[in-house]
C-alpha cells in the first residue's frame, strides 16, 4: 500500500505539483513480468521467431513451394546455393519451408486463439454474470460441445464446406472456446459478488456496461495466461490434423506438416524432421515458460 | 516473579519491495497473574511481537533480540523445544477459530490429543479432563459438542473450544490475539466474561492483543500501545486511560466514539493515514500525524523512557529527555 | 412534518435454501421478515443488530439491489419495487450506497477518478470529458482527497483513502439517500473518526438521508438521529437515539447496550452487565413465537406462541415484547 499522507510535507508538495500517474495492475504485473527472466526470455524469443517468420520468406533467395530443379532431391546444407538449412526430398528450401510453416502455425495459433478468446469470454461472462436460465442453456450448450469428437467434428465441415484454410481456425477454435467460457463463468462467479458491482448497479449502471466495464477487465488476467496456453495447443491440434491429412494442402505447410514430411525420412535424412521439430519445441516451451511467468505476474494474492 | 520477558526484539520481513522492519525494539515483560493489553492499529506490530516470540513467523520473516521464557531464550531455542513450550507452557488464542482447529477432526480429539501429547494421559483420562474443560467454558450439552466437528459449532461456541484448549495443561502465559474480533457483542461479552474468569482462576499470565480499547479498558491490568512497529506507551490501565501521556494515546482515546457519549458532537480526529511501514519519516514514525511535533522530532527519534504519570513513553514533550 | 422521503412497509427478503442432497427440499431463509419505517429528509436512521439479523440485506432491498419478496418500498411516494427498469434507473440516482470493505468496493482496475465519475458517465452522457473530469476533483477535495490523485488506482491508497473514494462516488450525483452498510467497520481506530467525521458533515452539508448500518452501537450512537434494533430479520426496537439508549426497553436492546465495552476501566469494570446466553439461533430454523425468547431473560410462555407486535412506548418508540412494561 502506498498511502499518501495528506499532511505530510511530501503530500503538500504533490498538492502543488500536477496530477500524480497512478500505476495499475496491468503495469505492476508487467513489471513482475519482465523481472522474471525465464518468461522475459521466452517473450523475445517468441517475438523474434514470429517477426523471422513474418519477414523470412521475403528475403531468403529461395520460396517455400520453389523447387530446386538442379536439386530434386534431399540436399544437406549448401550456402553457396542459399540452402542454410539443406533441401526437402524434392528439392525445396527447408528454411524458407520452415519459416512459412512457422508463420501459418502461429497464425493458426493465434487466430483460432483470438475466436475462442471472442467466443468464450462473451458466453462465459454472460452466463456467469447474468445467470439464471441464460446460464443454464449456455454452459449446458457447452457440455454438448464437449461430447463431440473434435475429429469427427473437423471431418465433417471439411465434408461439407470442402478442405479450406479458414475454416480451420474456425473448426479449432469452435471448440477451445468451450473452456475458455467455462473459466471465464467461474471468475465471473467470484466477481459478481464483489462490493464494486453492487456499488456500479447502484450506480445505475446497466447489466451490458457492468459486464463490458467491470467483469471483463477483471477476467482479462486469467484469460490472458489461459491464451498463452491455449496457443500452443491449438499449434499442436493444427499439427495432429495435418498429420491426419486434414489440415493444410501441398505446397502450403505448416511446422506440423513438415514433421510428418520428415517423420517419414527419418531414417535417410533426419534433418528434415529434426530442424522443424526442433523450431516448434522452442515455440511451444516458450508459450508455456511465458504463461507461467504471466500467472505469477498476474497473482491476485501479490496485490 | 516474570513470565516472558522480552528484549529488544526486532522482525523484519523481506518483501519484493526490499525489507520491512514490523518491530522495531521492543522490550516487554509479563509479571505471573498479570493481563498485558497490547493495543495498536494495523501495522503496529502487536500481532508479529507475539508471532516472533512464539517462533510463528511467516517463511520470510526474521527476528533479533531475546525471548526469555521459563528459563531459555525462545528464539534460538531449536523447533522441537519450540513445541515442547507452545501448546503446553504457552497457548495461544486467535480472532478466527475456525483456522486454528483442524476441519476433518472432531473437537474431543483435538482436545483430548492436546493432553496425550504433552501430559503423556490415558486416551480415557484425556477424555474426561477434555469434557470437564468443556463443561469449564460454560459449553452446554458437553458430552455432545465433544463429539462434534469445528464446522458444526457456532462462532462463539469456536472459541469456547478454543479457550478450552488453552486451559488444558495449564499453561503459564495465554496470548490471545484479537480472540473477540470475529464474534458479535453480546458473544464478545460472553467470551470476555470467559477469560476474566479464567484469569481469576489460573494465575496466567496473559497478553491480550487487541485493536479495541473497551476490551483493553474491562481486562487489562498493564497497557502497552504500539505504533509503527514500536512501544510508544506503556502504564498502568487506569493511568493510560485516565491521563494518556503520548499524543497518539491521547489520539486514540480521543477519537474512538464511545458509547456512554451523549454529546454527539464530531469527534477529535488524528489526522493522516495510518503508518506506511516502508516509507516511515526520519525522526518519531508519529510526527506527521502528532498535533505537538516540534523540530526535534523530525531529526530524532524518542526512546521509550519513564514519565511523570508513572509510566514509560516515548515523546519528548512527556519524558525526560523533553527537559531541556 | 415534512413527508417521510422513504417509506418501507412490511417489508420482506426471503431466499430459498437448498437443505442438501440431490433432492432436497428447499426452505426459506427469511432474513427480513416483515419490517416498516420512514425516514425523513435530513434524517440518520441506525440500523443495528448482530451477523444474520437482516440488516445489509434490509439495506440492499431498499436500494432494489435484491427483490423484495413482499412489501413496498416507496421513494417521494413511487413504489420502487413496481418500476420497470429504466423508471428505476431515473430513480436511483437519487439513492447512492457507501460499502464495509473500502477495497473491494472500488473497481481494482479502475483509476480512482474513473471509479468516481462512474455514476456522472451512467446519468450525464451529454458531460464532455474535461467537465466530468472537473466535477471528480472538485468531489475529490470536499471528500478530503488530493485531486492530483485523480490516476491513482485503488491498490495505491490506503483503507481511509479508499472509503473516500467511495464516498465521493456516492455523493457525486447529489443523492438524497446514502446507504451506509458498515462503512467504518473495517478501519483502523484513528481512520473510523475521520470518516464518521465527513458522513455528518456531508450530511449536514447535503441535507443528506442516511440508513447507518452496523453491528457497532458506539457509532451508531454517534452518528444517528434514530436507531433501529433488528433481531433475526425482525425489529426488536425503534426509537430516537437518546430514549432508545438511555431508556431501552427491549430486553435484547438492553442486553446489547451493556455488553458493548467502554473505554474506562473505572465505568467498564463497575457496570452492570446483562450477559444474554447462547448463540444466534439459525435463521433457517427461527424460534416460535417472540424470536429473542431462547435467549431472553424475561421470556415466558406466552413468548413461544404469539409474536410480539411493535407497540408503542413512548413519543416515537416503538417495542415488540410482550413484558416490555415490566
Amino acid at each position: 500500500m502506498t498511502g499518501v499522507n495528506l499532511s505530510s510535507p511530501h503530500g503538500e508538495a504533490l498538492k502543488a505539483a500536477g496530477e500524480v500517474d497512478g500505476r495499475s495492475l496491468w503495469q505492476d504485473a508487467w513489471r513482475r513480468l519482465l523481472a522474471n527472466r525465464a518468461a522475459f526470455i521466452s517473450l523475445i524469443v517468441l517475438v523474434t521467431l514470429g517477426v523471422v517468420s513474418v519477414v523470412g520468406p521475403y528475403v531468403l533467395p529461395w520460396t517455400y513451394d520453389q523447387i530446386d530443379w538442379d536439386h530434386v532431391e534431399a540436399m544437406p546444407p549448401n550456402f553457396a546455393m542459399g540452402h542454410y538449412f539443406g533441401t526437402d526430398s524434392v528439392g525445396r528450401d527447408l528454411l524458407a519451408r520452415t519459416l512459412f510453416g512457422g508463420r501459418i502455425s502461429l497464425m493458426v495459433g493465434i487466430l483460432a486463439t483470438t475466436v475462442a478468446l471472442t467466443i468464450g469470454v462473451t458466453v462465459g461472462a454472460v452466463a456467469g454474470f447474468v445467470g439464471g436460465k441464460v446460464d443454464q442453456l449456455l454452459m449446458r450448450f457447452v457440455d454438448l460441445m464437449y461430447a463431440v469428437p473434435l475429429t469427427f467434428f473437423v471431418i465433417i465441415l471439411m465434408v461439407l464446406f470442402g478442405r479450406n484454410f479458414i475454416l480451420m481456425f474456425l473448426a479449432i477454435g469452435a471448440v477451445e472456446w468451450l473452456t475458455m467460457a467455462r473459466i471465464v463463468r467461474g471468475q465471473t462467479l467470484t466477481l459478481r459478488n464483489k462490493e464494486f458491482i453492487d456499488a456500479a448497479r447502484a450506480s445505475g449502471g446497466s447489466t451490458t456496461a457492468i459486464i463490458i466495464r467491470h467483469i471483463v477487465p477483471n477476467v482479462l488476467g486469467v484469460v490472458m495466461v489461459y491464451v498463452t496456453l491455449t496457443i500452443p495447443q491449438v499449434i499442436l491440434l493444427e499439427s495432429f490434423l495435418s498429420f491426419l491429412g486434414l489440415g493444410i494442402q501441398e505446397p502450403m505447410t505448416s511446422w506440423g506438416m513438415l514433421i510428418n514430411d520428415g517423420a517419414a525420412e527419418l531414417e535417410i535424412n533426419p534433418r528434415t524432421l529434426i530442424i522443424p521439430a526442433a523450431f516448434m519445441t522452442v515455440t511451444l516451451f516458450c508459450f508455456n515458460f511465458l504463461g507461467d511467468g504471466l500467472r505469477d505476474a498476474l497473482d491476485p494474492k501479490d496485490r | 516473579m516474570t513470565v516472558l520477558d522480552i528484549r529488544d526484539l526486532t522482525v523484519r520481513f523481506a518483501t519484493h519491495d526490499g525489507e520491512v522492519a514490523a518491530v522495531s525494539n521492543v522490550s516487554l515483560s509479563i509479571a505471573k497473574g498479570e493481563c498485558l493489553g497490547i493495543v495498536g492499529e494495523s501495522g503496529s506490530g502487536k500481532s508479529q511481537t507475539f508471532l516472533a516470540a512464539m517462533g510463528l513467523l511467516a517463511p520470510n520473516g526474521r527476528a533479533t533480540g531475546e525471548v526469555n521464557f521459563s528459563g531459555m531464550n525462545l528464539l534460538t531455542a531449536g523447533e522441537k523445544a519450540l513445541n515442547s513450550v507452545r501448546g503446553n507452557k504457552v497457548s495461544m488464542i486467535f480472532q478466527d477459530p475456525m483456522t486454528s482447529l483442524t476441519p476433518h477432526m472432531k473437537v474431543g480429539r483435538q482436545l483430548a490429543e492436546v493432553l496425550v501429547r504433552h501430559r503423556g494421559l490415558s486416551a480415557a483420562d484425556a477424555r474426561a479432563q477434555s469434557i470437564a474443560m468443556l463443561k469449564r467454558v460454560q459449553i452446554p450439552e458437553a458430552e455432545r459438542r465433544f463429539e462434534a466437528y469445528p464446522h458444526e459449532l457456532s462462532g462463539g461456541l469456536r472459541q469456547r473450544v478454543m479457550i478450552a484448549m488453552a486451559l488444558l495443561c495449564a499453561p503459564e502465559l495465554i496470548i490471545a490475539d484479537e480472540p473477540t474480533t470475529a464474534l458479535d457483542v453480546t458473544v464478545q461479552a460472553q467470551i470476555l466474561d470467559l477469560i476474566r474468569i479464567a484469569k481469576d482462576e489460573t494465575n496466567a499470565a496473559i497478553v491480550l492483543i487487541t485493536h479495541d480499547l473497551g476490551v483493553v479498558a474491562g481486562l487489562a491490568d498493564r497497557v502497552a500501545v504500539m505504533y509503527a512497529g514500536r512501544i510508544v506507551e506503556v502504564g498502568d490501565v487506569r493511568q493510560i486511560f485516565k491521563a494518556p501521556q503520548h499524543p497518539y494515546t491521547k489520539g486514540l482515546l480521543a477519537c474512538t466514539p464511545r458509547l456512554d457519549d451523549e454529546t454527539g458532537g464530531a469527534l477529535l480526529t488524528i489526522p493522516g493515514q495510518p503508518p506506511n511501514l516502508q516509507r516511515l519519516p526520519p525522526g518519531c514514525a508519529f510526527n506527521p500525524r502528532c498535533a505537538y511535533v516540534m523540530e526535534r522530532c523530525l531529526r530524532e527519534r524518542p526512546a521509550l523512557l519513564p514519565d511523570a504519570a508513572g509510566g514509560l513513553s516515548a515523546c519528548f514533550l512527556t519524558n525526560a529527555q523533553g527537559a531541556p | 412534518m415534512t413527508a417521510p422521503l422513504l417509506q418501507v412497509r412490511d417489508l420482506k427478503v426471503h431466499f430459498q435454501v437448498r437443505s442438501g442432497g440431490l433432492f432436497g427440499t428447499s426452505i426459506p431463509l427469511k432474513a427480513v421478515d416483515g419490517i416498516s419505517f420512514d425516514l425523513k429528509a435530513g434524517e440518520t436512521l441506525g440500523i443495528v443488530g448482530e451477523s444474520g439479523c437482516g440488516k445489509s440485506t434490509l439495506g440492499r432491498a431498499v436500494l432494489q439491489l435484491l427483490p423484495a419478496t413482499a412489501g413496498t418500498v416507496a421513494w417521494l411516494g413511487s413504489d420502487l419495487t413496481a418500476l420497470d427498469k429504466a423508471e428505476l434507473k431515473a430513480q436511483r440516482r437519487n439513492m447512492q450506497v457507501v460499502f464495509q470493505d473500502p477495497l473491494a468496493s472500488l473497481d481494482p482496475r479502475m483509476t480512482a477518478g474513473d471509479i468516481i465519475a462512474e455514476p456522472l458517465r451512467n446519468y450525464h452522457a451529454e458531460l464532455s470529458t474535461a467537465e466530468i473530469k472537473a466535477r471528480v476533483k472538485e468531489m475529490m477535495e470536499q471528500v478530503g482527497l488530493l485531486p492530483s490523485m485523480i490516476n491513482r488506482y485503488p491498490h495505491e491508497f490506503s483503507g481511509g483513502q479508499c472509503q473516500r473514494i467511495g464516498i465521493a462516488r456516492a455523493m457525486i450525483l447529489k443523492p438524497q439517500l446514502v446507504v451506509c452498510d458498515e462503512p467504518v467497520s473495517a478501519l483502523d481506530v484513528s481512520i473510523r473518526a475521520q470518516i464518521i467525521n465527513l458522513l455528518t458533515d456531508l450530511q449536514r452539508r447535503f441535507n443528506l438521508s442516511m440508513l447507518f448500518i452496523s453491528h457497532d452501537l458506539s457509532v451508531v450512537r454517534h452518528i444517528s438521529h434514530r436507531v433501529m434494533v433488528l433481531y433475526l430479520g425482525k425489529v426488536m426496537e425503534l426509537a430516537d437515539r437518546d430514549a432508545l439508549y438511555r431508556t431501552p426497553r427491549h430486553p435484547y436492546t438492553q442486553a446489547l447496550i451493556s455488553a458493548v465495552p467502554i473505554p474506562d476501566p473505572e465505568k467498564e469494570r463497575a457496570k452492570p452487565r446483562v450477559i444474554v446466553n447462547g448463540d444466534l439461533p439459525s435463521p433457517l430454523n427461527p424460534p416460535s413465537g417472540c424470536v429473542f425468547r431462547t435467549r431472553c431473560p424475561k421470556a415466558t410462555e406466552i413468548c413461544a406462541q404469539v409474536a410480539p407486535p411493535l407497540e408503542h412506548a413512548g413519543a416515537g418508540h416503538e417495542v415488540a415484547c410482550h413484558h416490555w412494561r415490566e
